[in-house]
């Protein structure tokens, strides 16, 4: 049925031309290959991301005195609204979540060394994309948590010395949290960083086809040693249809999240109540806050939040350039990240899980 | 599956993979895209928005006379004064949250819990009420008498 | 002097000099502005006699400009003690007990006078405490009653909006207890001494108190201030009346106010009791603990068969309500929209609160109207948490469905891959 439609494309624009990468694309087959599949599950994530946002657009209003209303709108009155807003939120912790443990495996497989160099530094840039888009995106129903977690977030930015205090200015469009902050978040987060995002994701994705798939060192060398061992699977179609099967996956586990837990609404946010005690930010920074939470007031002539915050900035550029760490012999460095890894891991866990549970 | 016909088992694995796949890929997509379809469809109840709210037809009023309308989440009181002009103030009371009323003969607010009266600017009079009435904006748009939210200044 | 009988040491006498011509000369240079030599001195006075500048400073008096001369009289310009307090001079030493509403209304009670300082102040308080019970046996010669002073304080007087202030609505109360609780005090006047007790287990104290709700009533609010006295038995209702409107009419339109006016019986009081009402509570239509009815009915009369009928009424709505809001929990910890119906649910709780109101008529009839009303409105937001219930029912279906799909995507998959591999 789609042969002659497919034969008419062929015809003009030579579809088998723009196939053939694909079809010579092979996907190495090792114990470890299922690592693989995370970054085209946070892809998935991302897609449906910006399907549901577009739903949602069609009846969300920005503005202090209508965005809860409308989101109330959406969950109680448009059909299936709650569906579709809570697979957005739940879809948008999920991407983060998997986009984490994609930059995990590539960190401990060691996916980042010569030449993918700039697939890490991309990827990097990527996840602090996608934090962005939590952070904006979580003000947008104007709740009272979100207005809380905003007001500390946009004032941590505030602490960076010299710039931190016109960055913040330029955050929440003005001097306080209101009305104009919404505007500006959600232009941020449906126009600016989906923008962003999407040449990123471009670039990244033409970097991986270009350079194919990374195989882990210790694979490599016991491929190595036993050529016969080496084994590879096509992409298209025998790693494509596994992938879509971990979409599918995905896609049941988002529904079943939707379904039995709707995101829910909360308080409209009052400028002029009193913070709620206890106030969080949303899971995945929680590891950033935690640290800047345990560092003392003072450390000797420095203010704790300034060096928190600087702090913080560093550590994240150094992890941007970590693949330049890294030379082709073997040397004390490979020792020295593998070990950094692992701290990292740990760490992030730690503060989270420690964050979560203090108050 | 025909009985005079032995099966031979690669054409029925065929056909059960092509069930599953076909029917997995029909049922899921009418899955996903059904609610998508029903999410389109505009609901009968239009959303008129936060911030504002038609309280009252030109006419429907008697002069000085108030009435209870919904404002959000919240009751608003709209008074027609006897000079044809329009008020339009917060119905909850400041003291414990009753719904106040316009009482014609004072040309005041009250509210009956504690006896607490509020004057047309939504000042607290006497009574228990500790703090002032919020006062909305009131237009006309046509025959509609059109009541919001003051603007953040 | 005591000071001078020192004994001779170089060094403490010359700085004791120069202490000394530092007040000379700041009080020189200082003449004529606030020379108050009363105060030098008794601010180093033991006990009832001492009055600090910054006790004093605090007093409203003292802030408009009124010194100690201003009520005790004497020439606050000498250091003199004999000249400062000279009877010559004006000086009247401590002001007689019974003289002080006297003194206080010598300015206070003079419109004229006050007007300088704050003209809408009233100047009727001395007028008022003639009327009172306090004023009225301070006449007959009784100096255990409070005058002004024992209420407002002396020397630090506060004005009532200070809530430091002795007089201030949240201090009230202990300021008459002070008197009232005092068993051996009261003991000649025959009047009970539990008052405080109870009125701070009322449910007024804990609006005032707990709630900080100014407004709510203290002492003087039933019984005055300055006229204190007790309302009398046939004028409660009008006291409760000024907060309780709905209420007290409602009452004077009732049998019961005939009745109790023919029996001499305090009205409001008769059910809710004076210093220590309490949140009134359904069980006072009851049998049990609590009920009130019944002190004076006869079970199966005419009235009782109406108590009942208004208490199987509000029983009834209350319950509704709380199924309503249990049916609402339910649904809003499965994650369901509720919001409205939640809202909704303030509006029956009104009309429970309407119908409480309407008891006050003592006609089954018309607490019946308020309760179907507020009814209609429970039984629709039960329906709206049943709803919910079973929408989510409905999604968990949907989910199913969806399950069935992926999975079969899944195994399709599953042996397509494996067909393409063999």
């Amino acid at each position: 049925m789609f042969a002659p439609l497919i034969r008419w494309l062929d015809e003009r624009i030579h579809l088998d031309d723009l196939i053939a990468p694909f079809k010579h694309k092979t996907v190495p087959r090792h114990r470890l290959s299922y690592w693989y599949f995370f970054g085209g599950i946070t892809l998935f994530l991302f897609i449906i991301q910006v399907l549901t946002g577009i739903l949602l657009l069609l009846y969300y209003r920005p503005g202090a005195n209508e965005a809860f209303e409308s989101v109330q709108y959406i969950m109680t009155r448009v059909q299936f609204g709650w569906l579709i807003r809570s697979i957005h939120a739940w879809s948008a912790n999920l991407m983060i979540f998997t986009a984490f443990v994609h930059m995990f495996s590539v960190l401990f497989l060691k996916a980042y060394r010569k030449p993918r160099e700039l697939t890490w530094v991309t990827g990097v840039i990527l996840l602090v994309l996608v934090m962005g888009f939590g952070f904006s995106g979580y003000l947008l129903p104007w709740n009272t948590l979100a207005f809380f977690a905003t007001k500390v977030g946009t004032e941590i930015a505030g602490q960076v010395p010299i710039i931190g205090k016109p960055m913040m200015i330029f955050l929440r469009g003005g001097e306080e949290v209101t009305g104009a902050t919404l505007t500006r978040f959600f232009g941020f987060h449906v126009a600016v960083l989906p923008g962003l995002v999407v040449v990123l994701i471009a670039i990244h994705l033409f970097l991986v086809q270009r350079q194919g798939m990374s195989v882990p060192p210790k694979v490599e060398a016991e491929w190595a040693a036993n050529p016969a061992a080496r084994r590879e699977m096509k992409f298209f179609p025998n790693f494509m249809l596994r992938e879509m099967m971990a979409w599918y996956v995905a896609m049941g586990v988002l529904g079943a999240l939707a379904a039995i837990f709707p995101w829910n609404l909360g308080v409209k946010a009052d400028p002029f109540v009193s913070a709620p005690a206890g106030i969080k930010p949303e899971w995945y920074f929680l590891f950033m806050f935690q640290t800047l939470k345990m560092i003392p007031s003072k450390v000797w002539i420095v203010d704790g939040e300034v060096l928190g915050v600087l702090g913080c900035s560093l550590a994240g550029l150094l992890w941007l350039l970590l693949p330049f760490f890294e030379s082709d012999k073997a040397s004390r460095a490979k020792v020295w990240i593998t070990g950094l890894s692992i701290f990292a891991l740990v760490y992030v866990i730690g503060m989270s899980v420690y964050g979560y549970v203090a108050n | 599956m025909c009985a005079d016909q032995a099966p031979q088992p690669d054409t029925s694995r065929r056909r059960a993979i092509e069930l599953f796949l076909g029917g997995g890929i029909l049922a899921s997509l009418a899955s996903f895209i059904y609610p998508v379809l029903r999410f389109l469809v505009p609901p009968a109840v239009v959303d008129l928005g936060g911030d504002e709210v038609v309280a009252s037809k030109l006419g429907e009023m008697k002069p000085n006379s108030g009435k209870i309308f919904r404002f959000g989440s919240r009751p608003g009181l709209l008074i027609l004064n006897s000079d044809g002009t329009y008020r339009a103030l917060s119905a909850t009371c400041t003291h414990l949250g009753c719904t106040v009323q316009y009482r014609p003969d004072l040309r005041e607010i009250w509210c009956a819990c504690h006896n607490g009266t509020y004057d047309l600017n939504g000042r607290n009079v006497s009574g228990p009420p500790p703090r002032p009435l919020t006062v909305f904006d009131v237009h006309q748009r046509g025959d509609e008498i059109v009541v919001s939210r003051k603007r953040e200044a | 002097m005591a000071t001078l009988r020192i004994k001779f040491r170089p060094l403490p006498a010359a700085s004791f000099a120069g202490l000394a011509g530092f007040i000379l000369l700041a009080s020189c240079l200082g003449y004529g502005q606030a020379v108050n030599s009363c105060l030098d001195c008794h601010s180093a006075q033991p006990g009832r006699l001492e009055v600090t500048p910054e006790k004093f400073s605090q007093d409203i008096h003292a802030q408009k400009g009124l010194t100690c001369v201003s009520c005790h009289g004497g020439d606050a310009t000498s250091y003199d003690p004999d000249q400062a307090m000279s009877r010559k001079a004006g000086w009247k030493g401590k002001v007689d007990r019974r003289q002080i509403p006297q003194l206080c209304g010598s300015c206070h009670s003079n419109p004229a006078y006050i007007r300088q300082f704050d003209p809408s102040l009233r100047t009727d308080q001395l007028d008022q405490y003639h009327t009172s019970v306090h004023g009225k046996r301070l006449a007959a010669g009784d100096a255990k009653v409070a005058v002004c002073i024992d209420c407002h304080s002396v020397h630090d007087i506060r004005p009532p909006s200070d809530p430091r202030s002795t007089v201030n609505p949240v201090n009230v109360a202990k300021t008459c207890s002070r008197c009232h609780s005092d068993a051996a005090y009261m003991k000649q006047y025959g009047i009970p001494t539990d008052q405080f007790a109870k009125y701070n287990i009322s449910v007024h104290h804990d609006a005032m108190v707990v709630r900080g709700d100014l407004s709510a009533p203290t002492c003087t609010t039933c019984h005055g201030n300055h006229g204190a006295a007790p309302p009398g038995v046939d004028k409660v209702q009008n006291v409760c009346a000024n907060c309780h409107a709905f209420q007290a009419q409602m009452y004077e339109k009732s049998t019961h106010y005939k009745a109790f006016q023919a029996a001499s019986l305090p009205g409001c009081v008769v059910c809710h009791s004076n210093h220590g009402i309490h949140l009134p509570s359904d069980a006072m239509l009851g049998t049990g603990p609590g009920g009130v009815c019944m002190k004076c009915h006869a079970p199966g009369d005419r009235c009782d068969r109406a108590r009942v009928a208004i208490l199987s009424n509000l029983t009834q709505l209350d319950g509704a309500i709380k199924d309503a809001d249990q049916a609402l929990h339910l649904a809003e910890s499965s994650g369901m929209e509720v919001s409205e119906a939640r809202l909704a649910q303030d509006q029956a709780r009104d009309s429970l609160t309407k119908a409480r109101v309407t008891i006050h008529t003592f006609q089954p009839t018309l607490v019946d109207q308020d309760v179907q009303a507020g009814m209609k409105i429970a039984a629709a937001n039960l329906k709206a948490g049943k709803d919910a219930m079973v929408e989510r029912n409905h999604r968990r279906i949907g989910l199913g469905i969806c399950f069935i799909a992926i999975a079969m995507m899944l195994i399709g998959l599953w042996l397509y891959i494996r067909k393409l591999e063999s």
